[in-house]
């Protein structure tokens, strides 16, 4: 498979996870959507140097060509997964963590950690 | 010094996210077992597509930006410390935004331990009021 292919593969997939593994919901929520938009400027910095520098070669027969500061468009949809994927697990380790420790102590909490 | 342009970058995304956990105090690098644990999946899909697009040679690292190093399958070690960098930045980043806009995550801040949340209860007091919380119990509780 191209690189293009997997990065697409890859953002279907991380959107599943949040959706319909984990439920965690992120790509629903401003949070998340603002997070994001932060990381992508440091992202497009960080990256714009690592392949501006050639740091990092691609092979051009496998990712469409187009570019964004100097990094292949598809480093994009990479970086969207690797960071989704991340944080949907960090908030699914963080609910269950947090879910578990409440019925233990103390009852009147709030109903529900997915709101 | 050219060698150490990869792993500089690295350096660099560790040391701008700090004051997010030391100032700001969101409490990322102190819940680190979670951390851990939020990063692995991540951590174990994106080595393994590294490695397959090195194999496939979808892409390449430069001999002279980078240690020089390669692990087996050819990675650079840089690579694998920026599955780890990354993902722990990105989750800073994202326990900042929450903290300082307030909106929901879907699962409960860190404060929101249950010796927090039964002291608060007991006082009724609102969420919001949340400076002095630290010190006490819930604090050491939000880590395990």
């Amino acid at each position: 498979m191209t690189y293009s292919a997997l990065a697409v593969l890859a953002v279907v997939a991380v959107v599943v996870v949040d959706l319909v593994v984990y439920r965690t919901r992120l790509v629903t929520r401003r949070v998340f959507w603002v997070a994001y938009v932060i990381v992508l400027f440091f992202q497009l910095l960080m990256n714009g140097v690592l392949t501006g520098l050639d740091v990092v070669t691609y092979d051009p027969s496998v990712i469409w060509g187009l570019r964004i500061a100097y990094a292949p468009v598809e480093d994009l949809l990479f970086g969207f997964a690797m960071v989704t994927l991340t944080l949907a697990s960090w908030a699914a380790v963080n609910r269950r963590a947090n879910t578990a420790r409440r019925r233990g102590f103390d009852t009147r909490t709030r109903r529900s950690s997915t709101r | 010094m050219a060698h150490l342009t990869y792993l500089g970058l690295l350096v660099g995304c560790l040391v701008v996210t700090a004051p997010l956990e030391v100032l700001l105090g969101v409490r990322v690098y102190a819940r680190w077992r979670r951390l851990l644990l939020a990063v692995l999946p991540e951590f174990m899909v994106f080595v393994a597509w590294v490695l397959y697009a090195i194999a496939a040679g979808h892409w390449d690292y430069s001999a002279t930006r980078t240690l020089g190093v390669r692990l087996p399958g050819g990675m650079p070690p840089e690579e694998l410390l920026f599955f780890l960098v990354v993902p722990v930045c990105a989750v800073l980043a994202f326990e900042a935004v929450r903290k300082v806009t307030g909106w929901e995550a879907g699962y409960p801040a860190p404060d929101d331990s249950p010796g927090t949340i039964a002291a608060r209860n007991e006082r009724g007091a609102d969420r919001g009021a949340q400076s002095g919380q630290s010190g006490q119990s819930g604090q050491s509780e939000a880590d395990r």
